[in-house]
């Protein structure tokens, strides 16, 4: 009686790579809930827009290189850049920004390097810098947050993702976000910007620092479901941190701002845990990870201190991803066998 | 003792031990036939020395060690051999193996047995020879003869004998249950291993899922000096290389074997099948092996007859063929799926696993990899199995080698935590196949440039070697053709005149000629025009020089690998042919003159 025969091993865990991206797009759930309620519904708008144009142009992708176009959409990988993307840009962005980010994340970046696994950037932050380039203007028209008493009413909303707000009413209702305001800043201490501004919350900007910890928390979440390790998040949030206070002086107007400042500020715990922990683009070794997550964490600082954008999370990923081949090769690990064996105990008892 | 190192990696599968281990070990019924493939041990098939229709005793060899690396086969039960011939054998490869076929007479009368009791007073080399000759192997898996890994060099200083008693393996019992049950074996045994290697270290590593084998095996070491160590449970613990590092923090050299840092591994059952052998004088005939798996009624461990059909086994424990999805010969993560139930069991046969569909579902279609490192964390080598998938896809064998892939072992770790399910290991046993294969055809392309040379050198050699005979009989020609000449020249006064066609009469004329040539006389022979017999001569000889010339062009083209090499080997027999044709010619004028 012939029975089938197939290869070894012939158990395999659970987990897939179809439930690896789920659980992340779970764990981006309180960050959204966190970004809505202190940013209005334009981030909902950014995430369906994202959504639907990700999954439209995946399917045209994988149909244009004759793949099956079911078995690789249900990888919900193209959802995760749709998230991730979405959520990085300025709530209620119109939706042609949208579509230009993900038409550079998703065809650029992904599909025209060979398709999932084979990126060597992180599409969504492909997509991310590519917009701020091209339209600075819309990519800074950050809305204010609820605290500051002009959120951005539904209407309002649905009326910029459409694009039909006349530009003076985005101006009207555009802020500058905690980052911008510490960097355009030269003449007062730190703490009386504090006063002024009604952006700022406690510690990281008004809205800002709930929604770092939301992103936090779903980080910790897919840590503990081992979905990555600790190495690389750790490593680039303990850089930002270091980097931040040997760079604080305790609140004068040069001041770059305290760690816990850069730590709830701005992308930091989104990228930390949602983008640096990217397998495909991120370094593979546990030593690898490390190097690759401090390097981040320190051009992150760098570049929000000196630099000339409103966030550098983006820019700092994009610039490790392409040296993620040269950490690999500098950091394999020693394999069982090789050098430091020890020896027989010569003598004999 | 505490195991002293934990080795990189490691997964978590689930276990499944308990179902097997309900009930005590059975004694498996008397197949109608016993396969025994020639070939159930690393190295050379044994040699059969039985012939079909004969009758054999329980324990009788019927297959003796063919090479130093071999390993004898006996008579599971007294019976008629009635064939030797191909039948399908538990491999891998899935093929066919020469085996013995017995026919049981259900009689198990025994062969005389050589039991030795007091094995303490033999000498090394008899105890060698005892355990070689009962045809034992390792029984956990590998199957390497346990008398040639026993016998180290008396160089190799071996201070730590190490029992493998982890059974990592989901679902596999064996050990387990044997030590349960005969544990005063186990430690015989390793007592007559210790006598053997003389190590200052004994250690039995078991995995801590086992606590009633724990408990009877720290019974019968009692104060022995074999000491049991519990590791955590944690796959591949069980693999020599793995359980070494554990229980030494020493790690077997790339490439080396244990024995190059002291250490010697041994299976438990191999244990026991040394007791067997040297104090009951009983050889290796029979194995303790898992049968399980949920299409299987009653899961259990057997003592099994080597040759016992698989199909046999499982009809014991009530195997629904219907509802079983595939069988596998070992375990879950390094067994491998057989097409056929009618294989028999082995030496190495230590789990026939019969899952059904549901137990074990078959992989879902390979998704991309995307570098999540789970397989990297979960390697036990501590490779790197992402980056040698990637490698072996694009077939960039210098680097696979570069990544170290004959480090892997095989284990299937990366491969189970894998979320896009890519067949890993496949992938590397297809590229070691393939990294191997192009290394033999390099040796083979090696020895052919060898050959070549050699048979160059050999033929310049002949060439010389002709050439010489042929000067040295041009040169016996000619002396002989002169002292005939000078012979000729004294006897002519004597001589009767010929008529002209005489040959003598010619030789005369032409020894004038010569004669006339040499004195400055030049009317005879100078003014005349060269004879036809001078023409052929001539002729061979520059056909001669040409040809050699030709032959020496050739050759230097074939080594350099000229694209004129062909062209000049025609030229070689078109010149072949006419000095030939030449040499016929000055035979013809020969006879003529
Ligand atoms: S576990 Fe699979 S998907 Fe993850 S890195 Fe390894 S091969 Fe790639
Ligand atoms: S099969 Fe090889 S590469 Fe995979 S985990 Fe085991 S040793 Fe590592």
């Amino acid at each position: 009686m012939a029975q089938q025969t197939l290869s070894s091993p012939h158990l395999r865990g659970a987990l897939t790579t179809a439930r690896v991206m789920q659980l992340v797009l779970l764990a981006t759930v309180p960050g959204i809930i966190a970004l809505t309620w202190h940013f209005g519904i334009g981030t909902l708008l950014n995430l369906a827009w994202a959504c639907s144009f990700a999954v439209a142009l995946e399917a045209a992708m994988l149909r244009l290189r004759k793949r099956p176009i079911g078995f690789y959409l249900s990888d919900c990988s193209a959802l995760v850049t749709a998230v991730l993307l979405a959520v990085a840009l300025p709530p209620a962005a119109p939706w042609w920004l949208i579509a230009v980010g993900m038409l550079a994340a998703i065809v650029f970046a992904k599909h025209l390097y060979g398709g999932m696994g084979y990126n060597p950037f992180n599409p969504a932050m492909v997509g991310y810098v590519v917009l701020l380039i091209s339209f600075p203007v819309q990519m800074t028209a950050w809305v204010p947050p609820r605290e500051s008493g002009a959120l951005l009413g539904a209407m309002e909303a649905i009326q910029r993702s459409l694009a039909l707000a006349p530009q003076a009413q985005i101006d009207a209702v555009t802020m500058a976000t905690p980052l911008d305001l510490l960097r355009q800043n030269s003449a007062l201490l730190i703490e009386d910007l504090w006063q002024q501004n009604p952006q700022f919350g406690q510690w990281g900007g008004a809205g800002w620092e709930w929604v770092n910890l939301a992103f936090l928390a779903g980080g910790l979440f897919l840590l503990q479901r081992r979905i990555f390790t600790w190495h690389a998040p750790v490593a680039m949030l303990a850089a930002l941190g270091l980097m931040a206070a040997l760079f604080y002086d305790g609140g004068s107007s040069a001041s770059g701002g305290s760690p816990l400042f850069h730590w709830l500020s701005g992308a930091t715990m989104l990228g930390a845990f949602f983008i640096v922990t990217d397998p495909v683009t991120s370094a593979v070794s546990t030593r690898g990870k490390l190097i690759y997550g401090a390097a981040i964490g320190v051009l992150v600082y760098l570049i929000r201190h000196w630099g000339n954008y409103p966030d550098a999370v983006a820019f700092a990923v994009l610039l490790l991803n392409f040296a993620a081949p040269f950490i690999d090769y500098y950091t394999q690990p020693r394999v069982y066998g090789h050098g430091a064996t020890r020896p027989a105990e010569r003598e004999k008892s | 003792m505490k195991p002293l190192a934990t080795f990189h990696g490691g997964i978590h599968p689930p276990e499944n031990k308990a179902q097997s281990t309900v009930l005590p070990i059975a004694g498996a019924s008397l197949p109608d036939e016993l396969v025994l493939p020639l070939s159930q041990h690393i190295g050379a098939p044994a040699r059969p020395c039985v012939e079909p229709g004969q009758q054999v005793l329980k324990g009788e060899c019927i297959a003796t060690a063919a090479t130093a690396i071999s390993a004898p086969l006996h008579a599971p039960t007294s019976g008629t051999i009635s064939a030797i011939e191909e039948r399908p054998v538990p491999h891998p490869s899935g093929g066919t193996g020469l085996c013995i076929v017995i026919r049981p007479d259900g009689e198990q009368r025994w062969a005389p047995r050589h039991a030795c009791a007091a094995w303490q007073d033999l000498p090394r080399d008899q105890l060698l020879a005892q355990i070689r000759a009962a045809g034992i192997v390792g029984l956990g898996g590998a199957g390497f003869p346990t008398a040639v890994k026993a016998g180290t060099r008396p160089d190799r200083i071996i201070d730590t004998l190490i029992i493998n008693a982890a059974e990592c393996e989901p679902y596999i019992t064996a050990d387990d249950m044997l030590m349960r049950e005969r544990a005063a074996a186990v430690v015989s045994g390793i007592e007559i291993l210790r006598h053997l290697v003389q190590p200052a270290t004994i250690l039995i590593g078991i995995e801590d899922n086992k606590p009633e084998a724990i408990a009877a095996l720290q019974a019968a070491t009692g104060n022995s000096g074999i000491q049991v160590v519990t590791i955590p449970t944690l796959y591949p613990s069980g693999g020599e290389k793995q359980l070494i590092k554990i229980l030494t923090a020493r790690e077997v050299p790339s490439g080396g074997l244990p024995a190059d840092i002291g250490v010697l591994c041994q299976n438990v059952g191999t244990a026991v099948a040394i007791h067997d052998a040297v104090v009951e004088g009983r050889p290796l005939i029979s194995r303790i092996t898992t049968v399980t798996g949920a299409s299987c009624q009653q899961p259990r461990n057997y003592e099994v007859l080597i040759g016992t059909p698989v199909s046999h086994l499982l009809a014991l424990a009530g195997w629904d063929a219907k509802r079983c999805d595939r069988l596998i010969i070992g375990g879950p993560m390094m067994g491998f799926s057989v097409p056929d139930a009618a294989v028999p069991v082995v030496k190495t046969t230590n789990c026939i696993l019969a899952p059904t569909r549901e137990e074990l579902p078959p992989p879902p279609p390979a998704q991309a990899c995307i570098r999540c490192g789970l397989c990297a964390e979960a390697c036990p080598a501590s490779l790197l199995p992402q980056q040698l998938y990637w490698f072996a896809r694009s077939g960039e064998h210098d680097k696979l080698e570069a990544h170290h892939l004959f480090d892997c072992i095989e284990c299937g770790a990366c491969s189970y935590v894998c979320p896009s399910s890519i067949p890993l290991v496949q992938y590397y046993r297809a590229s070691k196949a393939e990294i191997r294969h192009k290394q033999r055809e390099r040796e083979q392309a090696e020895r052919a440039r060898q050959r070549f040379e050699a048979r160059q050198e050999r033929m310049a050699r002949e060439a010389a070697e002709r050439e010489a005979r042929r000067q040295a009989r041009a040169a016996a020609a000619a002396a002989a053709q002169a002292a005939k000449a000078r012979a000729d020249a004294e006897a002519r006064p004597e001589a009767p005149i010929q008529p002209a066609a005489d040959p003598v009469q010619a030789a005369i004329e032409r020894a004038r000629a010569l004669r006339a040539g040499q004195t400055g006389d030049s009317s005879a022979a100078s003014s005349t025009a060269p004879s036809p017999r001078q023409q052929a001569e001539q002729k061979v000889s520059t056909l001669e020089a040409r040809l050699t010339k030709a032959r020496k062009r050739h050759e230097e083209a074939v080594a350099g690998g000229e694209k004129t090499a062909a062209a000049l080997a025609s030229v070689v027999e078109k010149l072949e042919q006419q000095l030939a044709a030449a040499r016929a010619e000055l035979e013809t004028t020969e006879e003529q003159t």
